[in-house]
């Protein structure tokens, strides 16, 4: 026992092995992915960037009846609201402050109409504070922008909500 | 004028081998980081040019970039001292490597003394960086460096006389010459391991590289440092490396000889033996970087006192018995 084991300090054989096992590793599948051009798989229950939905009509789908800035538990929303002439109410402000905001995603969770969700995105860094505070039209228009891909994982993730 | 014309043929001569291995130095960090990342099955640098061989480009601009910040207690002219001493020491030593029988920029008669002398003077840079930053961690990491470098410099310093009995001159042109029967790697084998052992304690590479171990000393004697001084000490470390890698193919080798002298080996210029095999040489230092835990520090003072100097030393006593009894001692001394 003890011979072996001088044995093997002396001829490095662990090391050697070692070496071996590296040069190996060198030609196996990589495990992680090329980021900014291959991205990784996302859930579609995935809490991303928020967006507000429309209607396919046009119309704005939240009623302003303040629930998700009521569960907020980082109180990261704030809405205004009024009644409109057509006598619907209707949001006159909504913001999120992206910096308090901590994606646990009972907004979502908590809409009635599907209104605010959380998106697929997780890549909307700024250089600026200022630019994370999001107001109506930015997130009107991330839900315009990525309505394709929302109605989609909406419709995936229905049969478990 | 003559003078003149003198100065700026050397200057010339000098640049033509400083320009390269700086490119060189920038490449073979590239290298480094990608064989790192793929032993861990990452990618490694692989973005900026193709195959990401710009990346250290880009870090170097980075690093221009960025402020020096110099600490309100550190000495300054010691501070801003020592990263330049470090780099200059690591390019000069390049002076006499020898890249072909005619290629070598100053061939001095006495060129493994040189490289000796060039690299125990390299423990300076790091100890007046870790002393005039005037701080713990750059302090701690310092002495560790200076005690590791001067540890197994002693064994290096062995290892060489084992081969400098083989050939019987300080000239490195004529330690690769004398290479030509056969490389000094095989009859020398133990003496080639130790000394590759001893390169990577003298480089502070992994596993050995206490002096800058991350998970206790932050980052050893360059915590102060940033910026283009921080870029210095880096390139210092890298062409050190490259440095006894290159010191590594001449000792044992055979430097810039070809493996065998046939045909379709001695097609390939001179030159390009001697950098494939530092490649070779650095390929290996990459792979260890990647596989090894860091050593306790008294286990590393053991390694360097208790095991390869008294071994070294048996074998410097071999080799000469062996070639006294054989008579096969060089001829010249």
């Amino acid at each position: 026992m003890k011979l072996n084991r001088i044995l093997k300090t002396v001829f490095l054989l662990e090391f050697l092995k070692s070496l071996t096992i590296a040069i190996k590793e060198i030609f196996k599948s990589k495990k992680t992915i090329n980021y900014p051009f291959e991205k990784g798989k996302i859930s579609p229950r995935f809490r991303g960037e928020h967006a507000l939905r429309r209607y396919p009509n046009g119309e704005e789908r939240c009623i302003a009846c303040k629930l998700c800035e009521a569960v907020c538990p980082a109180q990261a929303i704030t809405i205004e609201s009024e009644a409109r002439k057509d006598g619907s109410r209707k949001t006159t402000r909504y913001d999120i402050d992206m910096v308090k905001c901590i994606y646990c995603g009972l907004c979502e969770e908590s809409c009635p109409v599907d209104a605010i969700v959380q998106g697929p995105n997780f890549e909307f860094s700024t250089e600026t504070k200022e630019e994370l505070y999001y107001n109506k039209e930015k997130l009107l228009d991330n839900g315009d922008r990525w309505e394709q891909i929302l109605a989609e994982n909406i419709k995936a993730d229905s049969p478990y909500r | 004028m003559e003078y003149l014309y003198i100065i700026l043929s050397e200057i010339y001569k000098i640049l033509f081998l400083l320009i390269p291995i700086l490119v060189s130095v920038a490449l073979i960090v590239w290298f480094d980081r990608r064989v790192w990342g793929l032993v861990q099955k990452r990618r490694g640098p692989n973005v900026v040019g193709p195959f990401g061989l710009f990346q250290t480009l880009a870090d170097a601009l980075k690093y221009i970039f960025k402020e020096i910040i110099i600490p309100a207690s550190a000495n300054k002219v010691i501070f801003i001292l020592a990263p330049i001493v470090t780099m200059t020491l690591a390019l000069i030593a390049w002076a006499v490597i020898p890249f072909s029988e005619t290629f070598i920029l100053s061939n001095i008669n006495v060129g493994i003394l040189y490289i000796f002398a060039i690299s125990s003077l390299g423990v300076y840079g790091i100890i007046m960086g870790g002393w005039a930053s005037n701080s713990k961690y750059p302090f701690l990491g310092s002495i560790r460096s200076a005690a590791q470098m001067i540890s197994y410099e002693v064994s290096i310093g062995i290892i060489i006389v084992n081969v400098l009995l083989c050939v019987g001159s300080l000239n490195l042109k004529d330690i690769v010459l004398a290479q030509q029967k056969i490389w000094f790697i095989i009859p020398l084998f133990p003496m080639f391991v130790i000394f590759f052992i001893s390169a990577l304690a003298e480089t502070n590479r992994p596993p050995f590289d206490l002096p800058e171990a991350e998970a206790e000393l932050v980052a050893g004697y360059q915590t102060e440092y940033s910026g283009m001084m921080y870029a210095m000490f880096w390139l210092g470390e890298y062409a050190n490396i490259l440095l006894m890698c290159a010191l590594g193919s001449v000792l044992f080798l055979g430097g810039w000889l070809s493996p065998i002298n046939l045909f379709p080996f001695n097609l390939l210029p001179p030159a390009i033996w001697m950098i494939l095999k530092i490649l070779l040489l650095f390929l290996l230092f990459a792979l260890i970087k990647a596989i090894v835990p860091r050593y306790r520090y008294d286990q590393l003072m053991r390694l360097g006192w208790k095991v390869f100097l008294p071994f070294s030393l048996f074998w410097v006593i071999l080799t000469a018995s062996f070639l006294y009894y054989f008579d096969m001692l060089p001829n010249n001394i």
